[in-house]
């Protein structure tokens, strides 16, 4: 039983899966360092997979779609930060608003300009060279394709950009002390906007690597709560790169049992457990991961409060 | 929160010119109202301007569409009654939602809460229609309550003790009501007549005495909404609005919840509990939400049925009610009027498919737009009202006030 559940290829598509959560993640993980809860992931993920899709479907070509799919983002991620930051309007609710602006933009876009369902080509794997010919290791870690490699290598990067450039030092100071980041000079808003900008784009991203690299097709709904998901990350990776990363494994992890369990079904102690429970896994493993992510002292602090100057 | 705050703020005022009942005070008061409306016509204007853009982008005739939905949605008698049908559940989510934001506390779980609450009506009444005839209707109702309520207190009960962000526990709770239901309409709940056969997940069938009534409104000519779907949950929904109305605002409960939705540390200094006003907000808000899932089964649909997708049994009713709930300005007799309003958006939505093809999804979004602007333009008024009334209401309220950074 368990060497059917424990191979090479449910490693291999834990990595696949991560890269969308890693994505919205890591965006999502800046904005909050800075300050701003962007609660409206998963919508922008959505108009990301499906203008991704769309221009893939039209023009074939997959550059163009990963374009569409961050410029959508990034516009997405202006919008917000412009309700958040300039309009200072409560963040978890607006994130809510712009959450069903999303699915609901996306589906008419879908039902008016697709219709029924297709499939696209996306993005094939790359097998890279040695490393892929390694046993066990190479199945799971060197036989993706570019975007799953793209997500990967982004990690060790934001780490570097919080931790050792400046930007990532007036990042920080912005979400845990704005008063002192503006006192010395630092502009608060043009860094918000930076950062839920730069939020909205991997947003944008991590939906085109659902619909262009992972499953090839657009479906309405198609995220299913990973968005939120992608938000509860942050919380449980600390608000740090390798956290994110760790929460995202974990995850896709659950994911990949679950795609698993679908095909061979789970038994346990002689007990066919229904597709239902494996189902509801990662909402019932994200409400413990907040819980217990909740005392975490890394938590910015200025985490959800627009900055007056002056106060 | 300056957003809940500021509602309670604006309340704050009206409470206090009670006490000095003044020509000034009360013209300060009527003026407070209008703000309370004011982020609602703000939106509904952005909205409908949004959408039209969008319309004319997808090539259709913003006017031809709108007014097809306006027709399909109040054109004639069948249609207001469907959408009087339509914005029953939706009005009890509302109610709830509005419970819950004033005591501090966002509630998005109004789809599980409704699931959940649904669940436990029909299986009262599955199993106890035989005996009890119209007598388990009530029975029913309030078992969807414990159960909505109950559903809804867990992500209260996270946020008071480990501080869970309730907006992602109620949808991850969301989810996993969708799948208990999934397991239970294919499973233990299913109708026993279609054991094996290729079916959709559905219960039996309610008996008929436990069905709840249509509603009929006699008229010098004829009978007004004869044939048509509307029944009484409509008018118990309106009783709720103004039951938890008085609750919110003229009893000592619901100042304590409004208290810690207005000023959390200071309702703590005054002595109250905040984490159970907490919990307590979301189990009204979650039996709501309850009594919105039973009151469909019971007055509609007469079986929980669903396609298995999120929204197949309730149809979105948990995310309308947020909309119909900041339309409303967030007080339960405001909403009456606003999901009212919404069911007509979503029935006039069937009708306006001719001019465009994803019409509910154009719905969708457009809740989506309106929830934005009407957060988005509490900063305008909040901006107006501290300019006008800034320091007075601190000395009038009952509860100190420290401007924080929030």
């Amino acid at each position: 039983m368990l060497e059917d559940i424990i191979t090479a290829s449910v490693f291999a598509s834990t990595i696949r899966l991560a890269t969308p959560y890693i994505f919205a993640s890591l965006g999502e993980m800046f904005s909050q360092r800075s300050g701003v809860l962007n609660l409206g992931v998963d919508g922008v993920m959505l108009l990301g997979a499906f203008f991704g899709f769309y221009v893939v479907y039209i023009t074939e070509s997959l550059i163009l779609g990963v374009i569409a799919a961050l410029i959508i983002g990034a516009l997405m991620g202006l919008a917000t930060a412009f309700i958040s930051v300039t309009l200072k309007a409560e963040q978890g609710i607006s994130g809510i608003g712009i959450y069903l602006f999303g699915l609901g933009m996306s589906e008419l876009l879908y039902k008016e300009l697709v219709g029924t369902p297709r499939t696209v080509a996306g993005f094939p794997s790359v097998d890279l060279p040695i490393l892929s010919d390694l046993p066990w290791l190479g199945e799971i870690f060197f036989q993706h394709n570019l975007l799953v490699y793209l997500a990967f290598a982004l990690v060790p990067i934001s780490y570097f950009i919080l931790n050792y450039t400046t930007i990532g030092l007036q990042i920080r100071a912005v979400g845990q002390h704005p008063d002192a980041a503006d006192a010395m000079g630092v502009s608060v808003t043009r860094i918000r906007y930076l950062t839920v900008t730069l939020g909205g784009t991997l947003s944008g991203l991590a939906g085109a690597a659902l619909s262009i690299a992972l499953l090839k097709v657009f479906q309405q709904n198609m995220t299913a709560g990973r968005g939120f998901i992608a938000v509860a990350l942050v919380y449980f990776g600390g608000w740090r790169p390798y956290g994110v990363l760790g929460g995202a494994i974990l995850f896709s992890f659950v994911n990949a049992l679950q795609l698993q369990a679908d095909v061979i079904g789970f038994e346990l102690f002689g007990w066919q457990i229904p597709a239902e429970f494996s189902n509801l896994l990662p909402a019932l493993i994200t409400i413990i991961v907040l819980v217990f992510a909740s005392k975490r002292k890394e938590k910015p602090t200025a985490l959800t409060k627009p900055f007056e100057r002056g106060e | 929160m300056p957003f809940v705050s500021q509602i309670a703020h604006d309340s704050a005022i009206q409470t206090a010119t009670g006490l000095q009942a003044g020509l000034k005070n009360f013209a300060r008061a009527s003026f407070g109202r209008l703000l309370d409306l004011l982020p609602g016509l703000i939106a509904l204007v952005g909205a409908f301007l949004v959408s039209a853009f969008i319309l004319l982008t997808l090539d259709a005739d913003p006017i031809k569409a709108f007014s097809a939905m306006w027709s399909g949605a109040f054109g004639n008698e069948n249609a207001t009654a469907n959408t009087l049908t339509k914005a029953t559940p939706i009005l009890f989510v509302a109610i709830g939602i509005t419970v819950a934001f004033r005591g501090g506390v966002i509630n998005i779980g109004g789809e599980g809460q409704m699931i959940t609450g649904a669940l436990a009506g029909s299986a009262i009444t599955l199993s106890l229609g035989d005996e009890l005839g119209f007598w388990v209707i009530p029975l029913a109702l309030l078992a969807a309550f414990l159960a909505g309520g109950f559903f809804g207190a867990i992500a209260g009960f996270l946020k008071a003790q480990f501080d869970v962000n309730e907006i992602l526990s109620t949808i991850m709770l969301n989810q996993v009501a969708v799948q208990l239901m999934n397991y239970l309409l294919n499973g233990p709940m299913l109708d026993p007549t279609k054991v094996g056969t290729n079916h959709v997940p559905e219960t039996a069938r309610i008996v008929d005495a436990a069905k709840i009534p249509r509603f009929r409104l006699p008229l010098a000519d004829h009978l007004l909404f004869d044939r048509t779907s509307l029944h009484w949950g409509l008018i118990l929904a309106v009783l709720m609005a103004v039951v938890i109305y008085i609750f919110m605002w003229k009893t000592t409960f619901g100042f304590r919840i409004r208290a810690v939705g207005y000023k959390e540390r200071a309702a703590r200094y005054a002595g109250i509990n905040v984490k159970q006003q907490m919990v307590l907000s979301m189990f009204l808000a979650g039996g709501l939400s309850g009594l919105a899932g039973i009151v469909q089964v019971l007055g509609l649909t007469y079986r929980l049925k669903t396609d298995g997708s999120p929204a197949g049994f309730t149809g979105n009713a948990g995310f309308n009610g947020i909309v119909v709930a900041l339309f409303g300005g967030l007080t339960p007799l405001g909403a009456i009027p606003a999901s009212v309003f919404f069911g007509g958006l979503l029935v006039g939505a069937q009708k306006m498919q001719r001019e465009i093809q994803g019409a509910s999804s154009l719905i969708t979004s457009i809740n989506g737009i309106i929830v934005v602007f009407v957060v988005a333009s509490q900063i305008f008024i909040l901006r107006r009202a501290r300019r006008r009334v800034g320091g007075e209401i601190d000395a009038q309220t009952i509860l100190p006030t420290e401007e924080t950074n929030a």
